[in-house]
């Protein structure tokens, strides 16, 4: 039988204010455990919530990039279960009235533009975390993540593969990093992807019991875990099996999906409104402010750069992906006098090689785009050979920056004389008569060897043009 | 006196520490602090001589152990908090601090406010100085028989059903619970969020308007506290009664009420009569609907607000336990005691899947009734007086094995919170067992001083306020 796969997906994006949700201290990763958790995030008896309207306001971004309704009126709940890293034994979420409610995003599925429908995205305060490897028979509790504030961004059920899928989260995590947000780091944790999977017999309307697929950290194993737990369905109903309603975890190391452990009876969260927190108003005029600091957004990019750049599709969607390079390549483009395509390949290809190789990203990377524009120019004003730029290239990703200096300093200046030029030729000629003859007679493949030998002669510094050019004149019978 | 320096603070704390020594018996403080409060009336006194006092300059004053104090023992009544020393302060506790009062100590209070008698409480049961074989009432039951013995002179509680002001009514006292939102929850154990205030319970309404004073005004760090202007509640006592009306619910007052408590309150409007108030009859239809409404949105709030009693970061933890699961019900099990467990029961069952609906929703709309009922009756009158208690003050071990009945004991002042109302109970006569009787001055919303004036021109006429139990003149 023919099987289609159907998935949604709820992305947990980790809001990148300064400080948390509902208290006052900080947010950053990586600090000493407990030292970013104050009264309120330990929940000491007695404290109280004080919402971050920041918070809210990156949330109302968000809904208005995803043309969402974003609800002047939504109301946070409790969402009631006992954990050692949930400090008040409940978590500050919302349920009922979400922040923002229905939003779109268009992918590319392949065959096409796909709409896929975002049911709501909703605001809540992160848990701790607990630690069972550092202590001996003990576990350990760190709250500092406790009150991080995250967006949950919950999809329909509009996914086909998990290709589909994987397109869908590089779209909202480019969408998230566009809107400054999120930092979108998936190894810290702040951008996280839970998967809801069924299958059905294709042509059926009704949906197959699902599974959830929890915690999968980056994009690659996105892709390999919808993909493992979908052939395991299969394979399950193929047998004759029924897929059970259960939360799984992703093994990259198997690469496959195993039931998580200890959840032997379904939560029930009696969730409630918060009664420490009134319902959270956004003003009309807040609304209108947050949509005047909207920035282009990647899909509108992506159209200008085709026109205004005269870039290909493929080239335009590579750049628009991440906002920094997007504008890397702008800035580049414009020292470059406008050659927006040679722009384009060498940051699509030489830079994103680089930068690839060495997983970095473009904002840790020391060639700026006034340097990188400047090479471009050197190369279509004919002062250097296209070969040579490669050299430079490298030594401004060593954090060289001045292009000029470099040619002039290791003089790699284009020799276009022809005075000069001829000089070496003519040593060429002296020293290649049977490829002259050759190419005399009619071989003209010779050439290439010949202006070879003349680059070598060079160290690369010769017109390939312009040597082409005196060769073919100087053969001429 | 402070201030005319009749009396220093050191002298005037000094006298009440030797008091709370004296009647230990009455079990009213959990913690007390002599030479904390000895040093800090030093300090008060040296503001007194050189003028720089503030509002509250050497008074000193005794919290409900549900307020948060730096350093000292917060145990909300509990076994659970029995260990708990808060690193910082609450508001309320800020506040007074700050307007110079003296810290004595802690007074005992029903486990997490929960409880009519202060039998609850982890600490043992507070005796009532009017006859100790009856109760304080509760929960601020410490709180009302350290005032009632003259053990302090003003001390603070809280009120989420009327724990302020049916021990206040118990005890012969003044007690205010202003309106939700007046006075900074933060640093308040919480027993039910939407309900929780915290006010004064003194001798006089006088004494009241100055704590409120003290304690109320916005809290950055309260969400749902008020973010307006406080008023100057001691000028405005002095509004005479002089064409004010009051209104009167009959339902209030028939046969169910204890026929002594009934002839306390209309005593009591007669004399309001006289001081130029004029009656006029009020219906408040869906008041009997208050207790089951509140039991459901208190027991549901509570039930969340007490998860956070886990063992797992401070508080109880037991010595034994399998597992997680194990340490959180051992824990539990050994931290609180039987009527917590029970409210905690309760409000998890009233939030369930499949109850939520017919039980915390439904107690929400009755809530907005409730609320509605006392908006329309406020069309007709300025303030409503009501009996505050049933009964006076009933026998310690009376009501412990019989909840509703315990219950049925804030059938008057459970009303006012769910509708974020202020109400201020004061002394209105005594029983034939010379036990005091308790009337409620209810206000429209934000109206404390209008209350506390009306209470002031009855005290100005009456000695209820100023009869102390014999045992303790």
């Amino acid at each position: 039988m023919a099987w289609e796969s159907v998935i949604g997906l709820e992305v947990h994006v980790q809001l990148q204010t300064r400080s948390k949700i509902f208290s006052s201290a900080a947010t950053a990763y990586g600090a000493q455990p407990n030292t970013q958790a104050c009264a309120v995030d330990i929940a000491l008896p007695g404290v109280l919530p004080v919402m971050n309207h920041q918070v809210a306001l990156m949330a109302v971004k968000f809904g208005l990039a995803t043309g969402a309704t974003v609800n002047c009126r939504s109301i946070f709940a409790r969402k009631n279960y006992f954990y050692p890293d949930l400090p008040k034994g409940y978590q500050i979420s919302q349920y009922e009235l979400p922040i923002v409610s229905g939003g779109q995003l268009a992918i590319d599925s392949g065959n096409g533009e796909k709409i896929i429908r975002i049911t709501r995205a909703h605001l809540e305060e992160d848990a701790g975390k607990s630690l069972h490897d550092e202590f001996d028979g003990l576990s350990g509790i760190d709250l500092n993540r406790a009150g991080t504030p995250l967006l949950e961004v919950v999809s329909e059920p509009d996914l086909r593969s998990p290709l589909e899928a994987v397109t869908y989260l590089r779209k909202l995590h480019s969408l998230v990093r566009y809107l400054e947000i999120c930092d979108g780091n998936m190894q810290e944790g702040s951008f996280r992807c839970d998967a809801n999977v069924s299958i059905r017999p294709y042509g059926a309307d009704t949906l197959g019991t699902r599974t959830e697929l929890k915690n999968i950290n980056s994009f690659r194993f996105v892709e390999k875990a919808i993909q493992q737990e979908i052939q395991r369905q299969i394979e399950l109903i193929e047998d004759g099996g029924q897929v059970i309603q259960e939360t799984r975890l992703y093994d990259p190391l198997a690469d496959e999906t195993r039931p998580m452990r200890g959840k032997e009876e379904a939560h029930d969260y009696r969730y409630f409104p918060d009664p420490d927190l009134p319902p959270l108003i956004i003003e009309q005029a807040e609304l209108e402010k947050v949509r005047d600091t909207l920035p282009e957004l990647p899909d509108a990019r992506r159209e200008r750069f085709v026109h205004q750049y005269q870039l290909t599709p493929a080239d335009a969607d590579q750049l628009t992906s991440d906002r920094e390079i997007a504008d890397f390549f702008e800035t580049t483009a414009d020292a470059a006098g406008g050659d927006s395509r040679s722009a384009a390949n060498w940051i699509n290809g030489e830079l994103m090689a680089r930068l690839n190789r060495d997983n970095r990203p473009i904002g840790e990377n020391r060639i700026t785009p006034k340097a990188l524009g400047a090479l471009i120019c050197r190369i279509n004003d004919q002062t250097i050979s296209g070969k040579i730029a490669k050299d430079i290239f490298s030594a401004l990703w060593e954090g060289e920056h001045d292009v000029d200096g470099i040619i002039d300093a290791r003089g790699l200046r284009q020799i276009s004389d022809s005075d000069a030029l001829e000089q070496v030729i003519e040593e060429v000629l002296g020293r290649c008569v049977e490829q002259a003859t050759q190419f005399r007679d009619g071989q003209e493949k010779v050439l290439g060897y010949l202006v070879g030998q003349v680059m070598k002669a060079t160290k690369g510094k010769a017109n390939p043009q312009a040597v082409n050019a005196i060769l073919r004149q100087k053969l001429s019978p | 006196m402070l201030q005319t320096k009749k009396i220093s603070s050191v002298e005037l704390t000094s006298h009440f520490l030797q008091r709370i020594d004296q009647n230990r018996e009455l079990n009213a403080f959990i913690t007390v602090d002599a030479e904390t409060a000895l040093a800090n009336a030093r300090q008060a006194d040296i503001s007194l001589n050189d003028k720089s006092g503030d509002l509250l300059t050497g008074l000193p004053l005794a919290l409900k152990d549900i307020f948060c104090t730096r350093g000292m023992l917060t145990s909300c009544g509990s076994r659970m908090l029995a260990n708990f020393t808060s690193p910082y302060d609450a508001t309320v506790t800020e506040r007074l601090n700050a307007a110079g009062s003296v810290l004595l100590g802690k007074t005992n209070m029903d486990e997490f406010a929960m409880g009519s008698s202060n039998e609850s409480s982890y600490f043992g049961p507070v005796l009532n100085p009017w006859n100790v074989d009856c109760v304080p009432g509760g929960s601020s039951g410490g709180s009302a028989a350290a005032v009632s013995a003259r053990l302090c002179p003003a001390t603070v509680g809280t009120d989420t059903g009327g724990s302020i002001r049916q021990p206040a009514a118990f005890c012969g006292l003044t007690g205010l619970k202003p309106s939700y939102g007046r006075v900074s929850r933060y640093g308040m154990v919480a027993f039910a969020s939407s309900l929780d205030q915290a006010g004064p319970i003194t001798q006089s309404a006088e004494d009241a308007a100055l704590l409120l004073q003290a304690m109320a005004g916005f809290d950055p760090r309260d969400s749902t506290s008020l973010d307006i202007e406080v008023p100057d509640f001691l000028p405005a006592l002095k509004t005479s009664l002089d064409g004010v009306t009051v209104g009167v619910a009959a339902s209030f007052l028939d046969s169910t009420l204890d026929p002594d408590v009934l002839a306390g309150i209309e005593e009591a409007l007669r004399t309001f009569e006289n001081l130029g108030a004029r009656l006029v009859d009020i219906e408040l239809p869906n008041s009997s609907a208050g207790i089951p409404c509140y039991y459901v949105i208190a027991l549901a709030e509570a039930s969340s607000n007490l998860s956070r009693f886990d063992g797992v970061r401070y508080g109880h933890r037991a010595e034994q336990y399998d597992d997680l699961m194990d340490m959180y019900e051992q824990s539990r099990a050994e931290g609180f005691g039987d009527e917590v467990k029970r409210r905690i029961l309760i409000g998890t069952y009233a939030l369930s899947a499949g109850y939520y609906d017919a039980y915390y929703l439904k107690a929400q709309k009755i809530r907005r009734i409730i609320a509605d009922d006392f908006r329309n009756a406020f069309q007709r009158c300025d303030l409503i007086a009501a009996p505050t208690t049933p009964t006076t003050a009933f026998r310690l071990s009376e009501k412990v094995d019989d909840p509703v009945a315990m219950y049925l004991n804030d059938i008057f002042t459970v009303p006012v919170n769910l509708a974020g109302l202020p109400a201020v109970s004061i002394p209105v006569g005594l029983d034939q067992a010379t036990m005091p009787i308790g009337m409620q001055l209810i206000g429209p919303y934000l109206e404390e001083s209008r209350i506390l004036a009306a209470a002031h021109s009855y005290q100005q006429v009456t000695p209820w306020h100023q009869r102390i139990p014999e045992a303790f003149t």
